[in-house]
């Protein structure tokens, strides 16, 4: 039911843990429902350069959030919100179609992330 | 190792010696049972031979076993033939919260029809309380389902005393032994019931084929209709092949239960208690009421199937409760009903033993399973371990 790349990210995930003093930090879902994902971003210059997460979740839920910090390292704060569920999802050459909306969180948690980094940005000027 | 299968609860392998029994009515005993000639006789005298065999473990007539094709069936035949049969004695059916999908999903389906519900509650180890039963009797209740064993925790119910309870108020008595037979002793008179559901794949037998128990006297409008077989209350040709397969199958497990069940108890509490060394884990259902051979547990931080995922990857062979495992995007009914948090209900893992584990097996799964959990945590958001 998984594509290879799903199964490659979920059995190597990369990028997993925290980042001490993190520029931004989202989370995004619920225990409730069965997935939480926590993402911390580390910002250079308006670039991300670094990406952690923390996933509760199934297998689709951990996959979406391993892929989604190698989409992000690299690139800009503007490039960085550009990326969507779908760009995640199109990576890991799709998902099954139950895992569509409760697993694929990894994009909203970045949202927040970065939104949580702009307000630190704020706070700072 | 490569493959360590512990979801028994879910299926089992045909055994050779049942497989044998079956194949000569695929090939030249292939004649239809309702035929007058040579053929179709002797796979009359099968077939019947086979309803006879299933009617004396349980402690049945002949006349009162239906063949079906699956557990499945068996409960929609007894829940929904009994209830419209005999709606006009009636239109409240009592079950609990916990029992199968195929049980369940009956009784909302009889909703639709204008009849009347209720589920009852379980205690926290999955047990339906006889006072709760008794209490949610009214006058037009005609029908009671609750299933023998849980196939999720393996918690077994109180049956005899409902079934008793049952019979005082003329109530009739329907248990889905699915998971219970071939496992526990079933016998339709000592345990009150008037129609029992079982199915041949739970105990080494063809998927594929059920039986349904109906006591003498209690009539059901079929679901199938058709050529009048199985005594007009499941119409289409007979699939002897599987029926013989279904009473060797019970054969079989009816003559080894005894010798198999304590050597699967003791490999079932050494797994249990390994588990348990494990920290923030809890065992759900009930530790003295429960199958032979079933472990039930939720593992705090993490979600059931990436633990399926990389169980797995270790060549173990295993279920669980979880949402994204159920196909819905709610956790474990029987969990939730038992009073665990949709969190906890998450995390669960299902192993079910079968009468050819070893104690090699049991032992790589405790090797294999603590590190994965820790692994699984150390991603998780939840856990501050």
């Amino acid at each position: 039911m998984y594509s290879d790349k799903v199964m490659d990210h979920f059995q190597n995930p990369r990028n997993v843990g925290e980042i001490e003093n993190a520029d931004g930090v989202g989370e995004e879902g619920n225990a409730r429902c069965g997935d939480i994902m926590k993402l911390w971003i580390k910002v250079e210059n308006n670039r991300i350069v670094d990406c952690k997460f923390k996933t509760f979740g199934c297998g689709a839920a951990i996959a979406t959030s391993s892929v989604l910090t190698e989409l992000v390292i690299g690139k800009t704060i503007e490039e960085a919100e550009e990326i969507s569920n779908q760009h995640v999802v199109d990576a890991l050459d799709g998902l099954p179609p139950l895992k569509l909306h409760c697993s694929n969180l990894a994009a909203d948690a970045l949202k927040k992330a970065i939104a949580d980094y702009r307000a630190r940005q704020q706070q700072v000027s | 190792m490569e493959q360590v299968y512990l979801d028994h609860a879910a299926t089992t392998p045909v055994r050779p010696d049942v497989l044998n029994c079956m194949i000569p009515y695929f090939t030249n005993g292939f004649g239809n049972a309702s035929s007058v000639y040579r053929l179709g006789r002797e796979a009359r005298k099968a077939l019947d031979q086979a309803r006879t065999t299933v009617a004396e473990i349980l402690g049945a007539e002949f006349n009162e076993i239906i063949f079906t094709g699956s557990g499945s069936e068996s409960d929609n035949l007894a829940i929904k033939g009994y209830a419209l049969k005999n709606r006009a004695k009636g239109n409240h059916i009592i079950t609990s919260s916990i029992e199968h999908q195929a049980v369940l999903d009956s009784m909302k389906w009889l909703e639709k029809q204008g009849f009347e519900v209720t589920y009852l509650p379980v205690n926290e180890l999955g047990l339906v309380r006889v006072e709760d039963f008794q209490s949610a009797i009214k006058e037009d209740t005609i029908l009671v389902s609750i299933m023998h064993a849980n196939n999720e925790v393996g918690t077994i119910q109180p049956i005899a005393e409902i079934g008793k309870i049952a019979r005082e108020h003329g109530i009739a008595m329907h248990t889905d032994a699915v998971q219970s037979v071939g496992s526990l002793p079933v016998n339709v008179n000592e345990l009150n019931v008037d129609m029992l559901s079982l199915s041949a794949h739970k105990f080494y037998g063809p998927k594929g084929v059920g039986a349904l128990y109906v006591r003498s006297g209690i009539r059901l409008d079929p679901l199938i209709h058709g050529g009048g077989q199985e005594r007009n209350r499941r119409a289409g040709t007979e699939n002897v092949a599987l029926c013989v397969g279904l009473a060797k199958a019970l054969e079989f497990a009816e003559a080894e239960r005894e010798q198999i069940n304590p050597r699967i108890e003791k490999l079932r509490n050494k797994l249990i208690d390994g588990i348990m060394t494990i920290p923030h884990v809890r065992l759900n259902g009930c530790r003295e009421k429960r199958l032979p051979n079933n472990v039930n547990v939720c593992f705090e931080f993490i979600e059931g199937e990436s633990l399926l995922l990389n169980l797995d990857m270790k060549g173990i062979a295993a279920s669980s409760g979880s949402a994204c495992t159920s196909g819905s995007l709610e956790p474990s009914h029987v969990l939730l009903a038992m009073g665990l948090s949709h969190e906890i209900a998450h995390g669960s893992l299902r192993l079910t033993l079968g009468k050819d584990t070893t104690e090699a097996e049991i032992d790589y799964v405790l090797e294999q399973l603590p590190p994965i959990v820790q692994r699984l945590r150390e991603m998780s958001p939840l856990y501050n371990g």
